[in-house]
């Protein structure tokens, strides 16, 4: 008897270390996941920024000795057009290979993606487009998002306004679900303060010229212009006011946050405001760290706004394929229990619809040259005044 | 509406038409010579307008700082450069197409006008962010009530008369026009008259691409911002424009250039829905317009060759 129990021992302790040799010497499995952003066009540095970010999340996981699978960030480019958006995100929900992803941008794209998602049942975790409707038309369980929505930052931009003493605002958006939304949604919050909507205008997102619509501005006489779009018309407009002797405060929203919109401006660029939910990175809690592991890298481009949150959401994705292995049903129910969840952006918890609940909504304005935090700036401190602040 | 308000939305469909114009005559230009319609025009814009960028930008590093010098130096590279590379499109591109039928030189052209578009977004630094154009102009400005009177923009619509001016003085005047006009008109008995038809070609898509360079910085100028998407719809203007004033006639050209600048200020301002529509309802009088006219408001006095 006991001769069979040590015949067995040392049979399973071979078997044992036999196995452990085969485990050591196999490289880690391989893992797919997807990264999809406006990598070209006019908002493409936002793109590529949390491009780099998602890359460097991966990369980052790839170095730690302790991680099982080795990952490989399959990229592809929305152009921050819907039919784009369409195309990549089916080709990239039905490659089975690919686990889960960070994607989009564009609100447009996002909106128009949500359906593909759910169909093919693909784990996704929005990294920067703000339309509330992305998580909130559906309830679908693939669909999650790490930054806040488009309604809180234009409930804090109207009561700031209103706060600033301004009554009547002109409204410019683009006529993309995002500029729709914005509009919507500031118009409805500044009402509620008492403000007034003078005239809104509905502009194409690639338009040049916006003298005919500005001149109507001009003869509204609006104390602000509020700008619901992106940085490429944001650019063009706020130089057109100038030309036209406008001297209201630009009022723009998160999606005007990006270097290119000074880059582009230059010192026009004063004064304008914006609006962005989260804290800044630098004021992030991992924001130094993300800040220090993104320059190592070398990258051309900065991470801009949105780095962060693609950073962020990248990383909740390969910690839940750590946790419950490369299986997108199981990362869909792992995904739903995220609660208090740490990450570079802070706590991260999904509400019901996937939506990540950021409260803080950072105001900021661009005070020589650079997004400042309205807390900081000369602005609130009376310092320096906006066009017609009185 | 009040006087300043109206001189206003004048003042920004006249500059608006006078872009429109630059581009309208080149497409005008090369249709008149060749019968071909060069959809990389816009884009040949675009580069013109970089050029000029990067130009300001050099010779701002080597610490010239002289404005007049500088914009000078802008329009001078701008148009030189834009010559030759429209004497380059036409020599290699659209000469060695000339028995082939016309939709291929159209195809090779909207082609062309991508690779240019997408060759300035990738290699220019940065090319795919909105680039801020300097004011080279004095900025100087009147404000008579609601109308903001820009000496900059009194200048860049002076100087657009002049061309066009200059330009049909060029083509009524000269010998060099008459080869021009003589080669519109019937290739084959220019030839006979011992007009060098490849020179008079090449010459010609030099004029209409220089044309385009001066729009380029014009629109740089005025907006003071350019993107490497600015081509794609000034094109598709331009285009239209020529052919609703009559392809192949200069005055169409102008006439349709500034009708286009009226038409989408009409629809932005006179319209009760929203000025988004603009670009739709401009479009769709050019349709009408053309179904009324199907070879533009201004006939060409000698009807086409079968």
């Amino acid at each position: 008897m006991s001769r069979i129990v040590r015949q067995l021992g040392l049979f399973f302790a071979t078997a044992l270390f036999v196995g452990a040799l085969v485990v050591t010497a196999q490289a880690k499995d391989k893992v797919k996941v997807g990264f999809i952003g406006p990598l070209t066009g006019g908002v493409s540095v936002n793109g590529i920024g949390g491009r780099n970010s998602a890359e460097l999340a991966v990369k980052l996981r790839n170095a730690d000795a302790k991680a099982t699978y080795e990952y490989e960030l399959v990229v592809l480019d929305d152009e921050c057009k819907p039919n784009v958006a369409v195309q990549v995100a089916t080709k990239m929900a039905a490659d089975k290979e690919i686990i889960a992803g960070a994607t989009h941008y564009c609100s447009a794209t996002a909106i128009a993606t949500v359906d593909i998602y759910h169909k093919f049942g693909f784990p996704i975790i929005v990294w920067g487009a703000v339309l509330s409707d992305i998580t909130y038309r559906n309830k679908y369980a693939e669909v999650h998002r790490v930054n806040g929505t488009m309604i809180d930052q234009n409930d804090v931009n109207a009561e700031l306004i209103s706060k600033l003493g301004f009554k009547t605002v002109a409204v410019i958006h683009d006529t993309t679900d995002y500029g729709k939304g914005h509009n919507a949604y500031f118009s409805k919050s500044l009402a509620k303060l008492g403000g007034k909507i003078v005239g809104t205008f509905g502009v194409t997102s690639d338009q040049q010229d916006f003298t005919a619509e500005l001149t109507q501005v001009k003869a509204l006489n609006p104390e602000v212009i509020y700008f619901g779009g992106l940085t490429p018309i944001g650019v063009r407009i706020r130089s057109q006011m100038d030309k036209l002797g406008i001297k209201a405060v630009f009022d723009g929203t998160s999606g005007i946050v990006s270097d290119a919109f000074i880059q582009g401006l230059g010192p026009l660029a004063e004064g304008a405001l914006a609006f962005r939910e989260g804290a800044s990175t630098e004021k992030l809690p991992g924001g130094k760290f993300f800040l220090e592991k993104y320059a190592a890298q070398k990258y051309d481009n900065p991470p801009e706004a949105y780095g962060a949150f693609s950073y962020a959401a990248m990383d909740l994705i390969l910690d839940s394929i750590e946790k419950v292995g490369p299986d997108r049903k199981k990362v869909i129910a792992e995904l739903a229990n995220v609660k208090d969840r740490d990450s570079i952006i802070g706590k991260i918890t999904f509400d019901d619809h996937g939506q990540n609940t950021v409260a803080l909504i950072t105001k900021y304005v661009v005070q020589d040259a650079k997004f400042v935090e309205w807390e900081d700036s000369e602005y609130a401190s009376g310092k320096r005044k906006l066009p017609g602040q009185k | 509406m009040d006087v300043g308000l109206l001189s206003q939305y004048i003042m920004n469909g006249l500059m608006l038409g006078m872009m429109y114009t630059l581009v309208a005559v080149g497409f005008t230009l090369f249709f008149g010579v060749l019968d071909i319609i060069k959809f990389s025009h816009g884009d040949v814009l675009t580069v013109g307008a970089f050029t000029g960028l990067a130009t300001y930008i050099g010779l701002r590093s080597v610490g010239v700082s002289s404005t007049p010098l500088l914009l000078l130096a802008v329009l001078v590279v701008a148009i030189l450069a834009m010559a030759a590379l429209g004497m380059l499109i036409a020599r290699y591109l659209v000469l060695p197409l000339r028995s082939a039928p016309a939709l291929n030189t159209l195809l090779i052209t909207l082609m062309l006008g991508t690779v240019l578009r997408e060759m300035v977004r990738l290699f220019y630094p940065q090319g795919a962010n909105p680039k801020p154009f300097p004011a080279l102009l004095p900025t100087d400005s009147i404000n008579l009530g609601q109308f903001n009177l820009r000496l900059d923009n009194a200048m860049m619509l002076a100087t657009g008369v002049a061309i066009i001016v200059g330009l049909r003085l060029l083509l009524n005047r000269t010998k060099l026009g008459l080869a021009i006009r003589a080669v519109a008109q019937d290739e084959e008995t220019a030839r006979t008259m011992g007009i060098n038809f490849t020179a008079v070609v090449l010459i010609t898509f030099a004029i209409g691409s220089a044309l385009a360079a001066i729009g380029g910085v014009m629109n740089g100028l005025y907006y003071n911002e350019i993107n490497f998407g600015m081509g794609l719809l000034l094109g598709v203007i331009g285009f239209s424009a020529a052919i609703i004033g009559g392809l192949g006639n200069i005055y169409g050209a102008i006439l349709g250039g500034f009708l286009f600048a009226a038409l989408q200020t009409l629809g932005a301002v006179a319209l009760p829905f929203a000025s988004a529509y603009k670009d739709v309802f401009a479009f769709t009088v050019v349709i009408a317009l053309m179904a009324w006219r199907p070879t533009g408001l201004i006939q060409e006095k000698i009807s086409e060759r079968v």
